[in-house]
């Protein structure tokens, strides 16, 4: 499946993530451009162009810019999120890695389009390698006159800096991501007020991810019917798989939106490790429910996974063969949700502790009588009353997982061990 | 005693940000690179620097896993992934290598205080799984032989 690259365009030159390749491949021009368009002007084009949040959600990236203040006097500000941390995902390192200048192109565009002159990078500190790319980045563009004051002779002046988190996967949500800027622990807000009227201190503030900021030079120079174009009509564009698990050739693909995951997995990615059997896939990073083989042939958009049950999420697409024990799968996605739980809302921090504990013992062997009626009964009283989505996501895994597997779950009660055979 | 190094790396920050609480993440950063921990001194310390109250840095260092305030680690903080996507592909082995060739269990540090051994959250590796960070390094595509001559190459 031979695609044009956009995203990935420059990640396999050598020296990827040097400015001067970056210029080579007619680097920091889209940003020109963007500065003789009008703001508004702008805006629009973004919204033309369908492109949806690649964190997850897929809220549409221009609707977003359009909601800030136009008021001249008032500081705004873009936060970039580079927090990856949906396991399962690994698209946005090699962006931040390999072509960092592509990402400071987009931020530099994005905030002419919302008249802001001051930007954050939010990287999780595991990324040090990255976080020190983007700083280097960084200097080459103040230095070459991309960042700083009057950038390209223009009345736009743009300060960018690299904030690194220090391990808390909650600090992905947007507004956990500000507390955690601001020094605070990464526990999200209250919302509204939305980040667009009030964000980082205080301020109006657009979240955008990695992915979605380095589609933005893209959709300059090939214009929003290029992006609309591409794939299906309401969740179009170029995206970046990231495929893992017993899968023959992992890694990061980029392929149009809407692609299938027969496709991805068997014509893409070589098909299961070793030849084996399919049993499932989870379609966006683990907190989306996973997908059987009758799924295989879904749109991977959006809206098509929602409407399967499951949700695009960040595109980490988790292959898993027949030799995969639900319950012990179940266990190690409960385990991190439990390690994750910031602690604010107690159905989610002490939920997803039970949950753990129940799927632990099962997986030990030391299953009870009435335990999954008992994890059943906890999704009921966690979903839909947490102050955020994390526990949420929790139980989607969870429910996902008995929905099509419930049978391992009581087999591994009544027996002690596994149903399946194999290796994991 | 928080060195002038990094007392000077601090104070070169405080202009990316609107106020100095905001400092404070990156500020303990500084500071436990340095020696891999934090001490309650260095709190107060950094505290001070950045008009903030003690307790505030304690509830910072507390929430994000990666500060060790309080907690020192060994000179190689390896930290292994054990999340799905390593877990599918045999990381639950790998911890089991390097338990035996350690002679310690995760949480533990060795005697000669050379390696402490955790289990970590996904890292974002997933297509090179299973992998480790040591320090602030990442090693990719584990193996039972590579993961050892990894350790043993630490000086």
């Amino acid at each position: 499946m031979a695609v044009e690259k956009i995203l990935l365009h420059n990640v396999d030159k050598p020296n990827s993530h040097k400015l001067d390749t970056y210029l080579a491949g007619g680097g920091y021009e889209d940003l020109r451009k963007a500065l003789a368009m009008g703001r508004d002007d702008l805006v629009q084009l973004v919204k033309d162009s369908g492109l949806r949040g690649r964190g997850g959600a897929g809220f549409p990236a221009g609707l977003k810019w359009s909601f800030i203040p136009k008021d001249p006097s008032l500081q705004k500000y873009l936060c970039c999120n580079a927090d990856e941390g949906e396991p399962g995902t690994f698209k946005d390192r090699i962006i931040i890695e390999k072509d960092p200048h592509l990402l400071i192109e987009g931020m530099a565009i994005t905030c002419h389009a919302i008249n802001s002159d001051k930007s954050y990078i939010y990287i999780r500190g595991e990324f040090e390698y990255g976080a020190q790319i983007l700083e280097q980045a960084i200097e080459e563009a103040y230095e070459k006159g991309y960042l700083g004051k009057n950038i390209m002779g223009t009345d736009f002046s743009l300060d960018m800096y690299v904030h690194r988190g220090y391990g808390a996967y909650i600090c992905g949500e947007e507004t956990a991501l500000l507390e955690s800027i601001e020094g605070y622990r990464g526990q999200p807000r209250k919302k509204p007020p939305f980040p667009a009227l009030a964000g980082l201190n205080g301020k109006p503030t657009v979240i955008n991810n990695v992915e979605s900021l380095a589609c933005i030079p893209g959709i300059i120079r090939k214009g929003s019917k290029w992006f609309a174009n591409m794939g299906p009509e309401k969740s179009p564009g170029p995206k970046l798989f990231c495929v893992s698990g017993h899968i023959e050739k992992p890694g990061v693909y980029e392929l149009p939106m809407g692609t299938t995951g027969r496709e991805i997995i068997y014509e893409v990615c070589g098909g299961i490790k070793a030849g084996r059997k399919f049993k499932a896939v989870i379609p966006g990073g683990v907190t989306a429910p996973m997908l059987v083989e009758k799924d295989l042939d879904l749109s991977m958009d959006f809206d098509t996974m929602a409407q399967a049950g499951s949700m695009l999420g960040s595109g980490a697409v988790i292959v898993m063969d027949d030799t995969t024990c639900m319950v012990r799968t179940s266990y190690i996605i409960n385990r991190f949700f439990s390690h994750e739980s910031c602690g604010k809302c107690t159905p989610c921090r002490e939920g997803t502790i039970w949950m753990t504990q129940i799927l632990e013992r099962m997986e030990n062997g030391e299953g009870r009588p009435g335990d999954v009626e008992e994890l059943e009964r906890l999704c009921d009283n966690i979903f839909g009353r947490t102050f955020c989505p994390l526990g949420d996501g929790a139980v989607m895994a969870l429910r996902g997982c008995l929905k099509h597997f419930r049978e391992e779950f009581v087999y591994h009660v009544e027996n002690g061990r596994c149903m399946v055979k194999g290796g994991f | 005693m928080l060195s002038d190094c990094a007392k000077e790396k601090i104070k070169k920050i405080y202009g990316n940000y609107s106020d100095l609480h905001s400092v404070s993440m990156t500020a303990m950063q500084i500071v436990q690179r340095e020696i891999g921990h934090l001490t309650k001194e260095d709190l107060i310390e950094i505290a001070e620097m950045l008009d903030m109250k003690p307790i505030e840095l304690d509830e910072i260092g507390g929430f994000y896993t990666m500060y060790n305030v309080e907690r020192p680690v060994g000179k190689y903080h390896v930290q292994v992934c054990e999340n799905l996507p390593c877990a599918l592909v045999g990381a639950e082995h790998i911890i089991t290598v390097i338990e035996r060739h350690l002679k310690i269990k995760v949480g533990e540090t060795t005697a000669d205080k050379r390696y402490t051994l955790s289990r970590v959250q996904c890292l974002g590796s997933c297509g090179t799984a299973p992998m480790m960070q040591v320090n602030e390094e990442f090693y990719e595509d584990l193996t039972e032989r590579n993961v050892i001559e990894i350790l043993d190459g630490f000086e």
